[in-house]
C-alpha cells in the first residue's frame, strides 16, 4: 500500500510527464491549474491518465473544486 | 411533439407528455462505459410521482421554491419534474460555485427546500453560512453513502409517498423558474421565468430545431443553464425524445457516446467545440499525404454541395469516417453562452456538421436569434426567433446600437430587484446591453458590449469583438481585447485604445516571434481597428460553468495593476 507521501510523488511526476514539464518544478501545494496553465478540459485528461495509472475510477464530484497536488492525491489514496 | 399552445404551465405540458410518449425511452445516464439508468417515460413517471407526493405531505404549497443543485443526472430533471408537478418554484442553481455561494443564493431566493448530490451538501454543510439559511426546511440529499452523516438532510431515494399526489395547476403568468444569470458579479439577478416563458420559447426553438422520438439530445452543459435546461428537458420531453447523460464528462467518454447513442443534437460552449476542432484537425493533419488530399477533396466537393443548404444524408455519405465518429445521425451542434469565431463554426459546417450558433441572454428565456441555416452564415448569430421583435436602439452611421428584445419570452423581472427591472426592462422591451445591428439579409451581428468600445479620434465605433476574430488561433493559451477604457475608466473621450490581453501557454514567452505574429495580424486590420498594447496575464480566464468568459472579472482583476506599467508597447 502506497504511503500518502508516495501518491503524492507520482502524481507530480505523471503530471510533469502529460503536459511535458520538469518534475522538480511542480510542489504538492501548487495549484495545477495556475502552474501548468491548464483549462478545465486538461485537467480532466490528467484525471484519466492518474486512473489508468492507480487502477482506480474517481467520480467526477470527488475532484470538483480541487486544485492542488496535495488534494488532489488524497482523493486518490483514499480509494487505493 | 405537444400542442403547446394549449398548455398554462410547464408542468401540465410535462404530465402530458409523459402519458403520450409512455413507451419511449426519455432518459439514459451512463457513468463511463456503465449504462446506469434507462428510463420510459413512463417509468419517469413511477420515480418522479412519489416524490411529488412526499413534498405536498410536508405542507409544500404552490408558489414554494425550491433548489436543485446536481450535476447533469436523471434525479435532476425527475426532481424538476416533481417540482412542477406540485406547483413549485424551481431554483436551478450552479453546481460549479464555492458553498458561500451557493448559500447566498439559497438565502436571496427564500427556497424552502433543496435537492442535492451528496458530495455537494457535504461541503454546503461545512460552510459556516449554513446557519444563515433559516429559511431551509427540507434538504434531500442523493446517492448518499450507507453510513454518511447526512447532517440534517432526507436521502432522497427514500424520501417518497406511495398514494398519488394531486397535480396543481398554474397560469401562464406564475412564476416557473428563479435563475441565476451568470456572469454579472455583485448582487444577484435572478431571473424570474413564467410558465409562458418557457412555453413560448420551446414553441420557437423546436420550428427550427426539432425534436421527435428516436432522436438523442447529449446533455453535457449545466442543466441550471437556460440553454440545457430548454434543449435538454423541457424541449425533448414535450416531443418524446431522449436525453442521454454522462456521470463522468471526461472527454473520452464524451467523444464514445456520440456513436455509442447515436447523439442527434448536443450543446457546447466555444471553448469545448474549438477543442473538438482542433482534435479534429489533429486527425487529418495526421493522415498520410494520399489519403489528406482525397480527404480534402472530399471536403471542397462537401461544402460547394451544401452552400445554399445543408444536406445531412449527402455530407455523411460524403465524409463517412468523420460522421460515423459523431454516431452518424448528429443533426447539429448547438453553440451557445459566447462568441464563436466563424472560422470554427464554417469548420465543422464544411465537414457537413451545422453549428447552430445563436445569441440570447438569460432574461431573455434562452434564445433571441439562431441560425437557420438558410443558407448558414458563420458571420452572424442568425435570424431572430419567431415571436420575436428585436430592435436596435439609437443605431449609429453603421446601424449598430444596443440591442433590445420584446417577447413573450422575457422574464417578468429581476428577483427583489424592482428598480434593475425598471433599468432593464423598459416600456416593455429588454435592454440587453449588447450592441449589434442587422444586416441586409435580416441576420443580426454582435459588435461588442455596450461598454466596453472605443470611438476613434476619426468618429469610428470599434468593439473589441469584431477584432478578436483578426487574432483567432494566435498561438497562445487565450486571448481577448477590451478597450483600455473599460478596464481602467478615464473621463477623457480622447485616445482611447484596444489592448490585447494575453494569457500565455505555460513556459511561454512574449518572444519577438509572437510579437511579429501579433503585428502582421494587426497591421491586416484597418488603421483605426488596430490594438495599441499588450496586457500579460498569467491565470486562466475567469469562466461561468458554462466555460463562458467573465469579461467584467477579468477587467476587474486587470484593473488592479496600473494602466501604464500593465499595457506593453506592440
Amino acid at each position: 500500500m502506497r504511503t500518502i507521501d508516495q501518491t503524492t510523488q507520482e502524481v507530480l511526476v505523471l503530471a510533469s510527464k502529460h503536459f511535458q514539464v520538469p518534475a522538480q518544478s511542480l510542489a504538492p501545494d501548487d495549484d495545477f491549474f495556475r502552474k501548468l496553465g491548464i483549462n478545465s478540459l486538461q485537467a480532466l485528461e490528467l484525471l484519466s491518465r492518474l486512473e489508468n495509472h492507480f487502477g482506480i475510477e474517481l467520480p467526477d464530484y470527488e475532484v470538483q473544486g480541487v486544485s492542488d497536488f496535495r488534494t488532489l492525491a488524497s482523493r486518490i489514496q483514499s480509494r487505493l | 411533439m405537444l400542442d403547446l399552445s394549449k398548455y398554462q404551465s410547464v408542468g401540465a405540458a410535462l404530465k402530458d407528455a409523459l402519458d403520450q410518449f409512455a413507451a419511449e425511452v426519455c432518459l439514459i445516464e451512463s457513468d463511463r462505459e456503465r449504462e446506469k439508468e434507462r428510463l420510459t417515460y413512463r417509468e419517469f413517471k413511477q420515480r418522479a410521482h412519489p416524490l411529488a407526493k412526499a413534498l405536498q405531505d410536508t405542507g409544500f404549497n404552490a408558489g414554494d421554491r425550491v433548489a436543485i443543485i446536481m450535476t447533469n443526472q436523471s434525479k435532476w430533471l425527475i426532481s424538476a419534474y416533481a417540482i412542477f408537478y406540485c406547483g413549485g418554484v424551481l431554483v436551478p442553481l450552479d453546481y460549479k460555485l464555492t458553498p458561500e455561494e451557493q448559500w447566498q443564493l439559497l438565502l436571496h431566493s427564500s427556497s424552502s427546500v433543496l435537492i442535492t448530490e451528496y458530495p455537494i451538501w457535504r461541503q454546503l454543510a461545512a460552510s459556516p453560512l449554513r446557519n444563515s439559511a433559516t429559511n431551509l426546511k427540507t434538504v434531500l440529499v442523493t446517492e448518499a453513502p450507507p453510513n454518511a452523516d447526512l447532517s440534517g438532510a432526507v436521502r432522497w431515494e427514500e424520501f417518497r409517498s406511495n398514494s398519488e399526489p394531486a397535480f396543481v395547476p398554474r397560469q401562464r403568468s406564475d412564476v416557473a423558474t428563479i435563475v441565476y444569470s451568470s456572469g454579472t458579479g455583485g448582487r444577484p439577478k435572478g431571473c424570474m421565468m413564467t410558465h409562458e416563458n418557457y412555453l413560448q420559447q420551446c414553441i420557437a426553438l423546436t420550428s427550427i430545431y426539432p425534436f421527435a422520438p428516436g432522436f438523442r439530445y447529449l446533455s453535457i452543459l449545466p442543466t441550471n443553464h437556460a440553454i440545457d435546461f430548454m434543449v435538454g428537458f423541457f424541449g425533448p420531453f414535450i416531443c418524446g425524445a431522449s436525453v442521454v447523460h454522462l456521470r463522468t464528462l471526461r472527454p473520452e467518454y464524451v467523444r464514445e457516446a456520440f456513436p455509442k447513442y447515436k447523439i442527434t443534437y448536443v450543446s457546447l460552449v466555444p471553448l469545448v467545440l474549438k477543442n473538438l476542432q482542433r482534435g479534429l484537425q489533429a486527425r487529418f493533419d495526421a493522415l498520410p499525404p494520399g489519403k489528406r488530399k482525397i480527404f480534402n477533396a472530399l471536403v471542397a466537393v462537401n461544402k460547394a454541395l451544401t452552400k445554399n443548404h445543408p444536406r445531412p444524408g449527402l455530407s455523411r455519405r460524403l465524409l463517412k469516417q468523420v460522421h460515423e465518429g459523431f454516431g452518424g445521425e448528429l443533426r447539429a451542434i448547438i453553440v451557445g453562452g459566447a462568441f464563436t469565431e466563424p472560422q470554427t463554426l464554417q469548420f465543422f459546417y464544411d465537414l457537413g456538421i451545422p453549428v447552430a450558433n445563436g445569441y440570447g441572454l438569460t432574461e431573455a428565456g434562452t434564445a433571441i436569434t439562431v441560425n437557420d441555416l438558410k443558407p448558414f452564415r458563420a458571420d452572424t448569430v442568425g435570424k431572430p426567433l419567431p415571436g420575436m421583435e428585436v430592435r436596435i436602439l439609437n443605431p449609429d452611421s453603421e446601424g449598430i446600437g444596443e440591442i433590445s428584445v420584446r417577447s413573450k419570452t422575457v422574464m417578468s423581472g429581476y428577483l427583489n430587484e424592482p428598480e434593475l427591472t425598471a433599468e432593464t426592462i423598459v416600456d416593455g422591451w429588454l435592454m440587453t446591453g449588447d450592441l449589434g445591428r442587422f444586416d441586409s439579409a435580416g441576420h443580426l451581428q454582435l459588435s461588442g458590449r455596450k461598454k466596453n468600445m472605443i470611438v476613434t479620434e476619426e468618429g469610428k465605433n470599434i468593439y473589441p469583438e469584431d477584432i478578436e476574430a483578426a487574432f483567432e488561433s494566435l498561438p497562445v493559451k487565450e486571448f481577448c481585447i477590451f478597450a483600455a477604457n473599460y478596464i481602467w475608466p478615464q473621463r477623457s473621450m480622447i485616445g482611447e485604445q484596444l489592448v490585447l490581453v494575453l494569457h500565455l501557454e505555460q513556459g511561454q514567452t512574449l518572444s519577438d516571434e509572437l510579437r511579429r505574429e501579433i503585428s502582421a495580424r494587426n497591421s491586416r486590420l484597418l488603421n483605426y481597428k488596430r490594438v495599441h498594447g499588450l496586457v500579460l496575464v498569467n491565470e486562466d480566464f475567469p469562466r461561468t460553468a458554462s466555460l463562458k468568459t467573465k469579461r467584467n472579472i477579468l477587467a476587474e482583476r486587470l484593473a488592479q495593476s496600473d494602466r501604464a506599467s500593465a499595457i506593453l508597447p506592440l
